[in-house]
């Protein structure tokens, strides 16, 4: 056994000293079999975190596979995680605790299988963490099955025939491709089958380790490892295997080592001070509700249908009309077509204002329809509640509305809009003539309101759409009264 | 009042922020996008976390280790995002892991449509991972509801050590309100005696394994225990007219809305109907529906957007002794009052 070569006079601190999460009696020793590459990575790990004085700060997320239980012995912070995630789950922890060393531990099956996707993602967005990929070309805890990283024409017990790469794909070389992007820092393949590959690995995990102490980010350290009972060989022979055949197909090598000129991630400190946690939130600036209503409006409530072609402003009607009537206090609810509806060109919406909790906030059987085209006329005439109201657009729409039993108000909104120099101010003109109609808001106090519908737009726009406002209430007035 | 019209996906986002939430993990779906692009749009203007998941699996592992370190974290989906995230909700549960997870549900099975339905129900509220388990769901019906509940559900995820739901449909999502924002809270729980901070004293396990039979046991009992007194305390209903009601309606999300609706228009008619609806949908309200049978109704009528999930649990609770009728609709489209009004009339002859 590769371990006897070195005298051990006693464990790293990086180790906790008596393995007490470990279950039964066997405290003082891992579950590793004889000749397993994890006990001596492990080690080299463990070695390192005392030597840097970093074990407190250090957090190591075990995976699932064979070193699901490396929380047994890292005297850190400990995560056991779902299988294939913990990069994902370093990910987190990494950003929860900027100033900490992430360890994500994996093995072939768990991080090249899985979890293919997140490693990957979580290389490209240079998370501060260092993987520790054990590649031993089998899934070790399973039984001996398949992994990724098998070798062409290896037998394992989910490849009896010997691993068939025009069914089964190629051993991925994990390396290779994470050397792909720009992202990592650190990208290295060693070998765990001698004592001059433990050296190097040995370099390797420290310079890794020390990455993310400098928060240089993403090192990614690929160790060939023995599996002696996964392989179904002893210690020995296992090493030799290693040499003559995954090397081969795995070549030691340092991808990439940029770390010197990386400079460290920074992230930012959370604000959670409740004053300023307001003002970010611009709590002054929200509506209080207080504007009079007028008491002998012709409503003083209503649910209206707002419909068109997309881009006729019939969305930011209905929202200005939420807004205005949450100014003067009312209940409000806006509802938009979305989705599948929304395709096609066509856009609908429901307003509700009322005094009273509203119930369903879908129009079904509205007071008012704005119809800013025929379709939406059409469509949405047929819904009025009798004695209802009918707005409609007769700059685009020729024909007669069928509806007798509602008041109808031909305008020519989009004809206003066109007049006033821009199309876009449909929106007020209809919120001006909807005014007009229900009594329910004042145009003076709409005009106040500008500021906040539209808020950060340059004054011009405050002012165009101020007189598209007064230009559709006054329509109503002087026609319909 | 301090008010501001929003989505109700946007309100959730306020009560995350407001309730100290650090981090947002998610992965984009429609109906529930908004929760995804409203917190990318706030979170960093606190200096806190927003990331945008490689997938629903990544974000819910995301969320499994913001939580381990004892951060107040967020991630919303909806159904087909949901499925994905079960794993990780199971893994968190079994941790005893405080977080909180928006579903906004859409059609299904498979990839359905993006309308409104209620058909992750069972999925959500029977806990749709792997092992013995239970999460906390919360089933807003308003965009203030979005924003309270969601600041609920990271107190009570804290408070339980469980993962909470907020569960709602797309129209909830979708609509906006006026929503009065309520205070930023002034404190965070102390978590200091199991969340791994990477520091000398925080050097915790977080971990769901227990390799003995006996322990793991021990562990479904302990957690049976938390389960029980949840039901016994967190157990949330409001009632609509339900004073001289003759007949009763039970709906959650945007089916109590249709049904406050239904309620006005029935007694318009001369029909007393009244409105139960569950808040809490685990805890789910077995005792309060229990009761409605010694309160003599006509009948009860359960109104979902799903192929009677919620049904089953109502006549559960009912024991036999009454059975619940069901009006359901599906595939994106909502039940309108007119229609619960007939329904009832066609029922119970009224
Ligand atoms: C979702 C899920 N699928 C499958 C498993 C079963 N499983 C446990 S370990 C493992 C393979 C691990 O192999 P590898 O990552 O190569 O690690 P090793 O055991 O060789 O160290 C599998 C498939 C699981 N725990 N979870
Ligand atoms: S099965 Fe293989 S990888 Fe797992 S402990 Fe044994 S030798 Fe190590």
């Amino acid at each position: 056994m590769i371990m006897a070569q070195k005298t051990v006079l006693r464990k790293p601190r990086g180790f906790i000293d008596v393995y007490k999460h470990k279950p039964g009696a066997e405290k003082d020793r891992t579950h590793y079999c004889p000749g397993c590459g994890h006990g001596i990575l492990h080690k080299l790990i463990a070695e390192a975190l005392e030597d840097f004085d970093i074990v407190d700060k250090t957090i190591v997320i075990s995976p699932v596979g064979c070193s699901v239980f490396a929380y047994y012995y890292f005297h850190t912070g400990n995560l056991q995680v779902p299988h294939g995630r913990a990069p994902a789950v370093a990910t987190s922890v990494s950003r929860a605790n900027p100033d900490s060393v992430v360890i994500s531990y994996q093995g072939d099956g768990d991080l090249a299988a899985i979890g293919g996707n997140n490693i990957l993602q979580a290389a490209n967005r240079g998370e501060n963490m260092v993987v520790f990929f054990v590649n031993n070309a089998i899934y070790g805890m399973t039984g001996g099955q398949m992994a990724p990283t098998t070798l062409e024409g290896q037998k394992t017990t989910t490849t009896p025939y010997g691993r068939n790469v025009k069914t089964d794909g190629y051993p991925i070389q994990v390396c290779e491709i994470i050397n792909q992007l720009t992202a990592p820092v650190y990208v290295v393949r060693t070998s765990l089958h001698d004592m001059p590959n433990i050296r190097k690995t040995r370099a390797a995990v420290r310079k890794a380790i020390m990455n993310a102490r400098d928060k240089k980010g993403f090192s990614f350290v690929e160790v060939l490892s023995m599996c002696p009972s996964g392989w179904k060989m002893d210690s020995v022979p296992a090493q030799a295997w290693i040499k003559e055949n995954m090397i081969p197909r795995f070549p030691l090598n340092t991808f990439r080592d940029i770390s010197e000129n990386t400079p460290a991630v920074e992230r930012p400190v959370p604000v959670m001070d409740p004053a300023e946690v307001k003002k970010i939130l611009e709590y002054d600036a929200l509506s209080d509700s207080n504007l009079q209503k007028n008491s002998d409006a012709a409503y003083d409530k209503v649910a209206v249908r707002i419909a068109g072609f997309g881009g006729q402003g019939i969305m930011s009607t209905g929202i200005a009309l939420a807004n205005v009537g949450m100014e003067y206090g009312y209940n409000v609810s806006w509802l938009p077509s979305y989705g599948p509806e929304m395709r096609g060109g066509t856009a609908n919406c429901s307003v509700k204002i009322q005094e009273d909790t509203i119930g369903a906030s879908e129009c079904t059987e509205p007071d008012m329809v704005i119809a800013m085209n025929q379709p939406s006329l059409e469509k949405f005439e047929k819904i009025i509640v009798p004695g209802g109201a009918l707005i409609y657009n007769s700059t685009l729409i020729s024909i007669e509305p069928a509806r007798t039993d509602v008041k109808v108000y031909p305008v020519p909104i989009t004809g206003i809009a066109d007049e006033l120099g821009d199309t876009r101010v449909q929106s007020m003109v209809n919120v001006g003539a909807f005014a007009a109609v229900t009594g329910m808001f004042d145009p003076g106090e709409i005009e106040n309101l500008m500021s906040s519908l539209f808020k950060g737009k340059p004054e011009k726009v405050m002012k165009l759409n101020e007189k598209a406002v007064r230009k559709g209430y006054e329509y109503v007035k002087e026609n319909f009264s | 009042m301090p008010r501001k019209l929003m989505k109700g996906n946007y309100a959730a986002v306020y009560g995350a922020i407001l309730a100290g939430c650090k981090a947002y993990y998610g992965y984009p779906i429609t109906p529930a996008s908004e929760i995804a692009e409203s917190a990318s749009l706030l979170f960093p203007k606190f200096g806190r976390t927003f990331l945008q998941a490689e997938s629903e699996v990544a974000a819910i592992n995301m969320v499994y280790g913001a939580a381990g370190c004892g951060q107040r974290v967020l991630t919303g989906s909806s159904g087909p995002g949901i499925s994905l995230k079960q794993e990780g909700i199971s893994y968190c549960a079994g941790s005893a892991l405080p977080c909180v997870i928006i579903d906004i549900m859409r059609g299904g099975p498979g990839l359905g449509n993006i309308g409104p339905e209620q058909s992750d129900y069972n999925q959500v509220v029977k806990g749709g991972g792997h092992g013995n388990y239970k999460v906390i769901v919360l089933a807003p019906n308003s965009a203030q509801e979005m924003c309270d509940l969601t600041m609920l559900a990271f107190d009570l995820a804290d408070k339980y050590r469980n993962p909470v739901f907020v569960l709602t449909d797309g129209v909830i999502g979708q609509m906006m309100e006026a929503v009065e924002l309520p205070e930023p809270i002034t404190e965070l729980p102390d978590k200091s005696d199991w969340a791994v901070y990477g520091t000398a004293d925080s050097r915790h396990l977080i971990n769901s394994i227990y390799l003995d039979h006996d322990d793991l046991e021990k562990w479904n009992r302990e957690l049976m225990k938390k389960y029980k007194i949840i039901q016994k305390n967190e157990v949330r209903v409001e009632e609509y007219r339900m004073d001289d009601a003759e007949i009763v309606a039970i709906g959650y999300g945007s089916c109590s809305r249709v049904i406050r609706s239904a309620v006005d228009l029935a007694r318009e008619r001369g029909i007393k109907l009244g409105m139960f609806r569950p808040i809490t949908l685990f805890p789910f309200p077995v005792d309060e529906i229990a009761s409605l049978v010694d309160r003599g109704f006509k009948g009860i009528l359960t109104v979902e957007m799903s192929d009677g999930q919620l049904v089953d649990d109502v006549n559960l609770a009912l024991k036999g002794r009454m059975i619940s009728d069901l009006h359901n609709r599906m595939g994106g489209n909502v039940p309108s009052a007119q229609e619960i009004c007939e329904k009832v009339s066609e029922l119970y002859g009224v």
